[in-house]
């Protein structure tokens, strides 16, 4: 598994992976927060059925520079938003948020439309999703110091 | 193989050659490995299989115990398997519409996928339940729902397959009355409720309650059951979800064998005698992708099962012994690359599922890993298996592997790993102390992330994802479910509430609040409950106000 950084970073980046919703499907938001873990990541995982306000607060109190969301059941044109929306309201608008889940292609626009940084969905590479990651997380962290 | 015709694009690197791909194996195509051959659950295999490898002793044929090689004499000669595609999105009236699409083309089954709301207990109007109605499933909150989900069919005649855990026996009050207000009697009615609420803690994760208290509603639902609806299988023992969770064909038979027996041990311990109510148990395996183990794995099933009912439960009706299964292919075998291969891959996996000698199957849609399948996506599933069943001339002969070297051998070795692992857990102090300490999802999440580590580094070949594959492939057509489906719902139950005779409502939940603190029977509860048009949510609430609520601890997986 090529996901190992080719040049070491000093500062580990911290990012929350997030069971959205009541969709118990966590196969690959375990496997996803594994290997973040495994390249070297400090790896917050909230568990299952977590609300949008669970995980804002979460995220805020984690300090992370990372909001991952997994969803397979389809709420995610509700519930992403939502989300969104709490984290601007708690002044935390610049922690990127990426989704990954069953998410049609028209959805994917539309979440990126309103600021989501990237969709993954099935058939994404582990090593494709721990790249953006780490460059979302490390550019959140360098925005914000 | 013509190596050179084939596009070998891999997801790293690009264009290699096959047989010199990332992984470096050039063993041969058939390996899964660059090291040894093995099924997929790590099982080494012999170069070659002969008569020295068949087990000892008799090999019965099938009908007779410990029904290895089937639970009929005919198998399908008697009767085909049922053809029972698991379906449900939208409000009941859309997915009443597509069992009868099904139904008009050919299926004999039916079985019905709820959205989450309704797998956990709540209605459509509740917060919770916002955005994620009749998204994976339909909403059904109230018997006007259960009565337009059903509308024009015939209870008596079609038999029900309802996936549903923690509420089960909530849902079943809602079909058992929604039948008796039409005249059908209970004892004509045939089907199922999954009802299994300990591969919820493994696996699937919808659950009501602690797991105390749901075995308690499983034990009450087993007896009321048996009373009343004699032909109704009360639990459907469940390893598809923790295959698809991740396991290996080893767990999912041992975890799921283990559940059926602390299933069977809960009710003696309620009182139950064993020849009551095990003949309703029934199970539910994946038909994945390795061809042989799969069905090595039905056949070690059916003859551990038989065993342990008759000799460590001392079951003496033979319909105790036989482990009849409802079989599904491989949703997490799907591939979001190339769709159209996965109508290929189901097809095998169905073929495994017949020759393993399933009671019944649900064959996927090739468009799964997008959204909900299309209506022509589902057509075809069910199409791949009238193929099977009237062109391919399988079914002719029951159990026709039987007596085949690595077959055998095969099943001899799944029976012997899964026996191994069923003992660790009676050591652990049997399935809810291996819950509690999450022996289980520890282990699938650890067959799973070492799968994936296979996947991602090529040494298991996914055709399409790390080899074979094709850039710019043309995006097909999926269903999707519109914010209206909620709104339409949520109005359509507050009317339904608003109907209703509050007074009754109000003495029937509390009905269902005694019956939780004391020990009468909670299935008769819910059923008076939903004559006087009480609503999942609120029979729910009460039993989580009195039972308590459950929630896994999320990080332990980490330390594993």
């Amino acid at each position: 598994m090529n996901t190992e950084p080719s040049v070491p970073t000093p500062i580990p980046r911290r990012v929350l992976i997030a069971k959205i919703g009541l969709d118990g499907h966590d196969r690959g938001a375990k496997i996803i927060a594994a290997a973040l873990r495994d390249a070297g990541m400090e790896v917050v995982y909230t568990g299952l059925h977590q609300t949008p306000e669970m995980i804002a607060a979460t995220a805020v109190q984690e300090d992370v520079d990372l909001v991952g969301v997994s969803i397979l059941s389809g709420a995610h044109l509700t519930l992403v938003p939502k989300l969104l929306k709490l984290l601007a309201e708690q002044q935390a608008a610049d922690i990127p948020v990426v989704v990954g889940g069953i998410i049609p292609r028209s959805d994917s626009q539309a979440m990126e439309k309103l600021g989501v940084a990237r969709v993954f969905t099935p058939g994404a590479s582990l090593s494709e999703i721990t790249a953006a990651v780490r460059e979302l997380a490390s550019k959140a962290r360098a925005a914000a110091s | 193989m013509d190596v050179k015709t084939v596009p070998n694009v891999t997801p790293g690197g690009g264009g290699e050659a096959a047989g010199s791909g990332a992984s470096g194996r050039a063993a041969g195509p058939a390996g899964r490995g660059n090291v040894s051959f093995q099924t997929l659950s790590g099982i080494p295999l012999k170069a070659c299989y002969t008569a020295e490898d068949l087990p000892e002793g008799p090999l019965p044929p099938p009908g007779e115990y410990p029904f290895t090689r089937g639970v009929h004499a005919t198998m399908y000669r008697g009767r085909l398997w049922t053809m029972r595609q698991f379906s449900g999105f939208g409000t009941a009236r859309q997915t009443n519409e597509r069992f009868r699409f099904l139904l008009a083309h050919g299926e004999s089954g039916l079985s019905v996928a709820f959205d989450l709301p309704t797998l956990m207990g709540h209605d459509s109007d509740a917060p919770v339940a916002s955005g994620e109605v009749g998204r994976c499933g339909v909403a059904v909150s109230s018997l006007e729902d259960m009565q337009a989900l059903f509308e024009g069919i015939p209870l008596d005649r079609v038999s029900t397959s309802m996936t549903i855990n923690g509420p089960a026996a909530i849902l079943l009050a809602f079909y058992l009355v929604m039948a008796e207000e039409r005249g059908i009697p209970w004892q004509a009615l045939r089907g199922t409720i999954q009802n299994d609420i300990l591969k919820e803690y493994h696996a699937q994760h919808t659950w009501l309650l602690p797991p105390e208290p749901s075995m308690r509603v499983i034990t009450d639902t087993l007896r009321y059951a048996a009373e009343q609806v004699p032909q109704w299988n009360t639990i459907s023992i469940s390893g598809y979800h923790i295959r698809e969770a991740g396991s290996t064909a080893v767990q999912e038979l041992a975890f799921t064998l283990a559940d059926g027996f602390a299933y069977v041990e809960a009710g003696m311990a309620a009182g139950l005698k064993v020849d009551d109510f095990a003949p309703r148990l029934s199970f539910f395996f994946n038909a994945h992708n390795d061809f042989f183990e799969e069905i090595a794995k039905y056949r070690a099933a059916r003859r551990l099962w038989a065993r342990t009912l008759r000799e460590k439960y001392g079951a003496a009706d033979p319909r105790s012994w036989k482990l009849r299964f409802h079989a599904q292919t491989a949703g997490c075998t799907l591939t979001a690359q190339q769709p159209a291969n996965n109508v290929v891959r189901v097809a095998y996996q169905a073929l495994a599922a017949v020759l393993g000698g399933c009671q019944s199957l649900h064959t996927n849609s090739m468009d799964e890993t997008l959204a909900l399948p299309s209506e022509s996506a589902a057509r075809l599933a069910l199409r791949t298996q009238q193929i099977l069943a009237w062109e391919s001339g399988v079914p002719q002969i029951p159990d026709p592997l039987g007596g085949c070297y690595f077959l055998e051998a095969l099943t001899d070795r799944m029976e012997a790993e899964a026996s191994a692992l069923v003992r660790r857990i009676e050591e652990m102090g049997g399935m809810l102390e291996a819950v509690r300490r999450g022996f289980v999802r520890r282990e699938i999440a650890r067959s799973a992330a070492e799968e994936q580590r296979r996947i991602e580094s090529g040494e298991q070949v996914a055709v399409g994802v790390n080899r074979f594959t094709e850039p710019d492939e043309k995006p097909v057509e999926i269903l999707s479910i519109g914010p209206e489906v909620e709104e339409e719902q949520v109005a359509r139950l507050r009317s339904f509430k608003a109907r209703r005779d509050a007074g009754r409502v109000r003495e029937a939940l509390a009905g269902v609040e005694n019956a939780a603190r004391g020990t009468s029977n909670l299935l008769e509860a819910f059923v008076h409950a939903a004559r006087h048009r009480a609503t999942l949510g609120e029979i729910c609430d009460r039993l989580r106000s009195v039972l308590g609520t459950y929630h896994q601890e999320a990080e332990s997986f980490f330390r594993a």
